[in-house]
């Protein structure tokens, strides 16, 4: 088994970066990989992509619509374009050209979208990006990942490359815990299940998804047998592993460091009732946050084990 | 380029502009009057200008289209298939259930078109991407995507002029179809775009202005486009809304409306 058994969760890198240096890795193989930039490379971490391949590398200015458009045309002429911002700019500044040059059309556009959530801290709401997934998973035949440390990142970036058609990848900018073992392998639409257990499962993507192996600690010696789940495909959503946890936990807890209005939890609510109904509880934003250390947000704002356990305990609860 | 006949031309552009007055009556809808303006562009394109062959629409080194104005899709859709690339027969089943011809230019019915349209201001940043790849690839392709002058009001054209003439893209030529009126009236009192060469001018770009309805004008331009090098190349292509069919003529009710049975008729008459 590649997961680890026991997850002692030294902390790793951002998946920023893990995106960034698995991109060079991919520019060394694959000469069609592009890479647009909206002035945040530094940030987005595709400067190392820049400074390896500065004929492959389009700076575009401070221009996200220009920027997705302009991948769509490079990927209707056969390159395999990257397009980086902040999630928080790509997706909505873009939105409107990702559903008419690269949704519609089927273009083979990959949109990366770093600084998600709120654990980008002290900037504030202006760049937190907690709707990305709910406009992401709108658009019919976009592929939507978001990876919970450096060595899925690492898989999912080359995933993303060689799936035909577009993809959503999304990153944080904070250091997370490292959840895998190097040599765990990954597939799209795939969800892993992590730890094994009866009462009650949680999925999760992103950092929540190492919040959920520390809340499954709590819970087991509370005795509370906990299932614990990355889900790092929202869309296509892995719904066998979903109707799976339904079935044999009957009760399911979504974390996610995203609106709850959207996203994974949404995802998953859908395919529960259309599998077999069970109790179900959501973690994650309900509105806009604020500056703030990222450890200290994610306690106001209610995303860390604590609160896994806590949604945990109502499911358990209400199952009765 | 492949110079032809001026006569072989002039009855081509009257043979697309019958087309698109048949296919809008029978659509009972879409758009005439930039379709109209933009005949004599499109068909110097397609019969001298680009190198295409519609029996290999995928050839990698051929030059590429795009309309970014999509609506006008009728002179699009004419001219495309006069070249072999659609069934002429079909013209007719225009924005009908089913109809490889949508109602705006959609690559799923099409596959020959080089990108689906109809939200404005995008086709000129799809465009840019094309030329990026073939200047990378050392591709002679040449990309033309042609923009409605209600459409530049759109903010995203200028990103992407900046961007253009930034990146010294001189494999990339621009058209503003510039018919001087778009949906709600004259541009002039919707959002008035002049001076408008001074404004690509200080972007960066090449402008050339021609007459939209000269042929021979349009020849030179084009030739003057492809000669230029080291910055992309607009061409404010000055044209009528309506042009061929008087009643249409610089008439702000035929930017999105068809015409009836009786105006179809009296239209093909002019065009006789």
């Amino acid at each position: 088994m590649a997961a680890k058994t026991k997850f002692d969760l030294k902390m790793g890198s951002a998946t920023r970066e893990a995106f960034g240096k698995t991109l060079v890795q991919l520019g060394r193989e694959n000469k069609d990989v592009v890479v647009c930039d909206a002035d945040l490379s530094k940030s987005t971490m595709v400067h190392w992509f820049a400074q390896e391949f500065p004929g492959r590398f389009f700076t575009c200015g401070i221009a996200e619509a220009n920027m997705v458009a302009i991948g769509a045309g490079l990927a209707s002429a056969g390159k395999i374009p990257f397009v980086a911002s902040f999630s928080a700019f790509v997706l909505t500044k873009g939105f409107e050209q990702l559903r008419v040059t690269v949704a519609y059309p089927n273009v083979n556009v990959k949109v990366v979208g770093t600084h998600s959530g709120i654990s980008i801290g002290e900037d504030g709401p202006s760049q937190m990006s907690i709707e990305d997934l709910s406009l992401a998973t709108a658009l019919p035949g976009f592929t939507v990942i978001s990876p919970a440390d450096e060595v899925s990142m690492a898989a999912f970036v080359r995933l993303a490359a060689s799936h035909d058609g577009p993809v959503f990848l999304r990153a944080g900018r904070a250091k997370v815990p490292v959840v895998y073992n190097p040599d765990q392998q990954f597939a799209i639409g795939k969800a892993i299940e992590l730890i094994d257990g009866s009462d009650v499962t949680l999925m999760a993507h992103g950092l929540m998804v190492a919040e959920s192996l520390r809340a499954a600690e709590i819970l087991e010696a509370e005795g509370i047998s906990t299932r614990v789940v990355d889900v790092p495909t929202i869309k296509p959503l892995d719904t066998g592993a979903v109707a799976k946890a339904a079935r044999e936990t009957g009760a399911i807890v979504v974390g996610e460091e995203h609106l709850v209005d959207g996203g994974l939890g949404v995802k998953v609510a859908q395919a529960v009732t259309q599998s077999h109904p069970c109790v179900m509880e959501f973690v994650g934003v309900t509105t806009y946050a604020e500056s703030g250390t990222p450890e200290g947000l994610l306690q106001k704002y209610g995303m860390t084990a604590a609160n896994m356990a806590a949604a945990a305990r109502r499911a358990v609860a209400r199952k009765k | 380029m492949q110079t032809r006949d001026i006569s072989e031309l002039q009855d081509f552009c009257k043979k697309i502009r019958r087309h698109i007055i048949e296919m809008i009556t029978e659509a009972k809808s879409g758009h005439p009057g930039g379709s109209l303006s933009a005949v004599e562009t499109l068909a110097v394109l397609y019969l001298e200008v680009m190198r295409h062959d519609s029996k290999n629409p995928q050839w990698k080194e051929r030059d590429r289209f795009i309309l970014g104005k999509g609506h006008a899709c009728p002179v699009l859709y004419a001219t495309m298939a006069e070249c072999g690339y659609t069934p002429v027969d079909q013209l007719k089943t225009l924005r009908k259930m089913g109809s490889i011809y949508q109602g705006h230019p959609d690559r799923r019915f099409i596959p020959a078109l080089e990108a689906s349209t109809g939200s404005l201001g995008q086709g000129l940043s799809v465009a840019i991407g094309m030329g990026l790849a073939a200047r990378m690839d050392g591709n002679p392709s040449r990309t033309y995507v042609m923009l409605g002058d209600g459409e530049i009001q759109e903010g995203q054209i200028w990103e992407a002029a900046m961007f253009a003439s930034f990146h010294k893209l001189d494999n990339i030529v621009a058209i503003v179809d510039y018919n001087k009126i778009q949906l709600d009236g004259f541009v002039k009192d919707i959002m008035e775009l002049e001076p408008l060469a001074d404004k690509w001018r200080s972007f960066g770009w090449h402008v050339v202005d021609a007459d939209g309805h000269d042929l021979l004008a349009l020849r030179r331009a084009f030739a003057e486009a492809e000669a230029t090098k080291g910055k992309p190349t607009v061409l404010l292509a000055h044209t009528i809304k309506g042009k061929g069919v008087s009643f249409m003529e610089n008439n702000p009710k035929f930017h999105g409306m068809a015409p009836t049975k009786d105006e179809c008729e009296k239209a093909l008459k002019e065009l006789a």
